[in-house]
């Protein structure tokens, strides 16, 4: 059976508050953190970026699971702020973590799900026996145009899943995707921050394709909320995921572990990635979870996930790399300034 | 002149439709007028639709004969015009087809009014409908539509004894009758924290101050009144249609707080109509902003300039009060797509004479009033209809 053999997160350790984003453009912080339940976010160090954290990812999986960087035959990236638009970051992270050459790769894009993309490509060339290993990572520094609404929740931060048979910390039953053409959010070549419809990123957007592919998944498994012991879905901000669970009808302590936006931010593609990952942190064997991610574009990914007794094993050590809220502990806070240098807002003169 | 009668209307919902496009909305709204006239196609003799700019919402133009089209009318080859009149399009649209059918060219005519809206980003819509103003001497130099009512909300609290609250008291009012109409884009009550607390938009209007950015459509068909009954139990009467205009910039107005172009078509209207403020019974009035129907019922008449604060305040133009204003919601809580407005006006009003508006229905209604406005005021349509 298909399943994650380990995982591994990375969040940057600078944080920028939504009052100090608030108080540069004039705008009321507790009217948009109360709006959007989020109240900082992850920043990226000057040297950091897509490419940076995937490897620390990456890297945190390998430190949980002894296994042969060679036996990991694709190596799949998603993210919306590649550092290059043509020169794989994938090659970056195989060659980092010592998987080169043999092994296929390719950077994905599809807003903020490439990385649950990346993971069901993974599936499918290990179930058909092509590879033995495949690293599926999501991974983004987001871009938010200053005063836009999503800079006060564009994060950093990623999270790497090796996907494969042999004795997975948690299986994968079942996965399966609902996708149409929906302009909802986008950014054009050579563009530096995304532009986005509003509100037409709720309704036609976000709402529609998660409700649509975690029904579907539903349908599909004959499962319902409740045979779920955690639910994860993608967090732009705290509401969009508290009210599609509510929708769907999930309670609120199941999407509790998952739902790490508040203090971290949207990461895109790192998104619910990291949410699952948080979610694994503190799962036992036997724990079954749903996830939905979601990207703009727009599709959502739904997954049928069992934690194993593995993952309790000799052959996993979960300690052995930094956990969700372990990384989130500790922040050293921005000022706008610093924010502004931080993320190359300042344009310096050659 | 021949008498002319409302004999059957049409509205979508209005709100952010995102699954319906600019044709979709005009040709529901056309069904549901035709049907509600239990009216044939092929028996429309002319068009007049209302829309400010679909150019640039929608980059479509010829839109006269783009509906005729797509009401199937254009093998019949009927004569289809579109009207603009910025946000005064759809009533001037009800006014060319009075007109149509006052003068004896045409007998069966429909006005109807569309604005497809949420296809451009919001910035992309406000520079839009900067349009209606006057671009050289107000656009260019950043003025858009909330700061030009600012400027006319200042002066006029500067001048007149209008409070915060009661400015306020506009929105509360629409959105409580917004809740009762069920094609309203908001259906929610509001309170007068609500307004105060909302966002600044331009000092001193709050977001709840302002109308909304909208998709919607409507349509009326009129007809001769020696005819109505052809179609119709219930026709609606038109006792007056009047238009006016004024300068187009703020800037050049006699005086900023007063709609002078509102004063002559109201004016001229019940002249038309040889009625007094007192045979009123409710009238839609073009709220953009909460100041401009603080401005509207004082330019029309309904009370002294400078009291309309405390007269909306008391309740007097609230369901029930002494002459309820924009019980559809008005333009702030029924929304406001552009073109369209001046039609749902009209069917706003003939719902309330036909004793069909439900939960904000006024009992008793006769003689209604719709009140149309172009830009800050350069444009001015007034129209008295009549329950036959």
């Amino acid at each position: 059976m298909v399943g994650i053999i380990t995982y591994g997160v990375y969040i940057p350790r600078y944080r920028i508050k939504v009052e100090e984003i608030a108080k540069v453009w004039g705008a009321n912080a507790s009217d948009i953190s109360g709006g959007l339940g989020v109240f900082e976010k992850s920043v990226p160090d000057l040297d950091e970026d897509a490419a940076t954290i995937a490897v620390e990812a990456a890297r945190n999986a390998l430190l949980r699971r002894t296994i042969d960087p060679k036996d990991i035959g694709a190596v799949y990236v998603g993210s919306e702020s590649h550092p290059y638009a043509v020169k794989p970051t994938a090659c970056t992270v195989g060659e980092a973590i010592g998987a080169t050459p043999n092994m296929t790769a390719a950077d994905y894009e599809f807003a903020c799900k490439a990385g649950t993309a990346a993971i069901q490509t993974c599936m499918g060339l290990v179930k058909s026996e092509m590879i033995t290993y495949g690293l599926a990572i999501g991974s983004d520094v987001s871009q938010g145009a200053p005063s836009d609404p999503l800079e006060y929740t564009a994060a950093a931060g990623g999270a790497a899943f090796v996907i494969g048979r042999d004795d997975p910390i948690a299986t994968i039953h079942h996965t399966c995707s609902f996708t149409t053409d929906t302009p909802d959010f986008w950014r054009r070549e050579g563009q530096d921050y995304p532009r986005h419809g509003g509100r037409f990123t709720g309704d036609p957007g976000y709402f529609r394709h998660v409700e649509g592919a975690s029904r579907l998944l539903f349908e599909q498994t004959g499962k319902t909320p409740k045979d779920f012991t955690y639910g994860v879905f993608h967090q732009p901000n705290a509401k969009f995921p508290q009210k599609v669970a509510k929708t769907l009808g999930f309670a609120p302590e199941q999407i509790k572990p998952g739902l790490v936006v508040p203090t971290l931010g949207n990461t895109y593609s790192g998104a619910s990635p990291i949410g699952l990952a948080a979610t694994l942190d503190i799962a036992q064997p036997g724990d079954t979870i749903f996830v939905c991610s979601f990207g703009s574009g727009a599709g959502g990914d739904a997954f049928d996930i069992e934690v194993t007794d593995a993952i309790l094993s000799d052959k996993f050590r979960r300690d052995a790399a930094p956990g969700v809220l372990q990384l989130l502990k500790d922040p050293i806070y921005l000022d706008y300034a610093r924010y502004a240098v931080h993320k190359g807002k300042i344009v310096m003169q050659l | 002149m021949r008498d002319v009668a409302v004999i059957g209307v049409g509205c979508t919902t209005f709100g952010e439709k995102w699954s319906s496009g600019f044709r979709e909305l005009f040709v529901e709204a056309g069904a549901l007028a035709l049907e509600d006239a239990q009216l044939s196609g092929e028996k429309i003799d002319a068009m007049y639709i209302g829309n400010m700019s679909a150019g640039r919402f929608i980059e479509q133009e010829h839109i006269g004969a783009l509906i005729a089209d797509y009401a199937g009318l254009a093998t019949r080859h009927i004569p289809s015009t579109r009207v603009e009149a910025a946000c005064a399009s759809g009533g001037l649209a009800f006014r060319q087809a009075v007109i149509a059918v006052a003068s004896g060219m045409e007998d069966i005519v429909v006005a109807a009014g569309v604005e497809k809206m949420t296809d451009v980003e919001p910035g992309a819509s406000t520079d839009t409908l900067t349009g209606a103003a006057d671009r050289e001497w107000e656009g260019f130099v950043g003025a858009t539509f909330p700061g030009l009512y600012a400027m006319i909300a200042t002066d006029y609290m500067h001048r007149y004894p209008l409070t915060r609250e009661q400015l306020a008291q506009v929105a509360v009012k629409n959105h409580y009758n917004g809740a009762r109409n069920p094609i309203a884009q908001y259906q929610q009550e509001i309170t007068i924290d609500t307004v105060m607390n909302s966002t600044m938009v331009a000092e001193p209007l709050r977001l709840f101050d302002c109308s909304p950015i909208t998709d919607g459509a409507a349509a009326v068909i009129v007809a001769p009144l020696s005819r109505a009954r052809e179609f119709t139990d219930t026709p609606i009467r038109v006792l007056a249609s009047a238009q006016a205009s004024d300068t187009i910039t703020l800037h050049d107005r006699r005086d900023i707080s007063t709609l002078d172009a509102t004063v002559a078509a109201g004016q001229r209207a019940f002249r038309m109509a040889k009625l007094a403020h007192k045979d009123i019974d409710m009238v839609e009035v073009h709220d953009c902003f909460s100041i401009a129907e603080i401005c509207a019922v004082e330019d029309l008449g309904f009370c002294r300039k400078g009291e309309a604060g405390k007269f909306t305040a008391d309740g007097e133009t609230a369901l029930g009060g002494k002459i309820p204003v924009n019980t559809s919601g008005g333009l702030k809580a029924c929304g406001h797509p552009v073109g369209a407005t001046g039609i749902k006006q009209v069917y706003e009003i003939t719902q309330q004479l036909r004793n069909e508006a439900g939960k904000r229905q006024i009992d008793g209604a006769e003689i209604g009033m719709t009140h149309n406005v172009g830009g800050t005021g350069a444009t001015a349509v007034v129209h008295i209809l009549r329950r036959c």
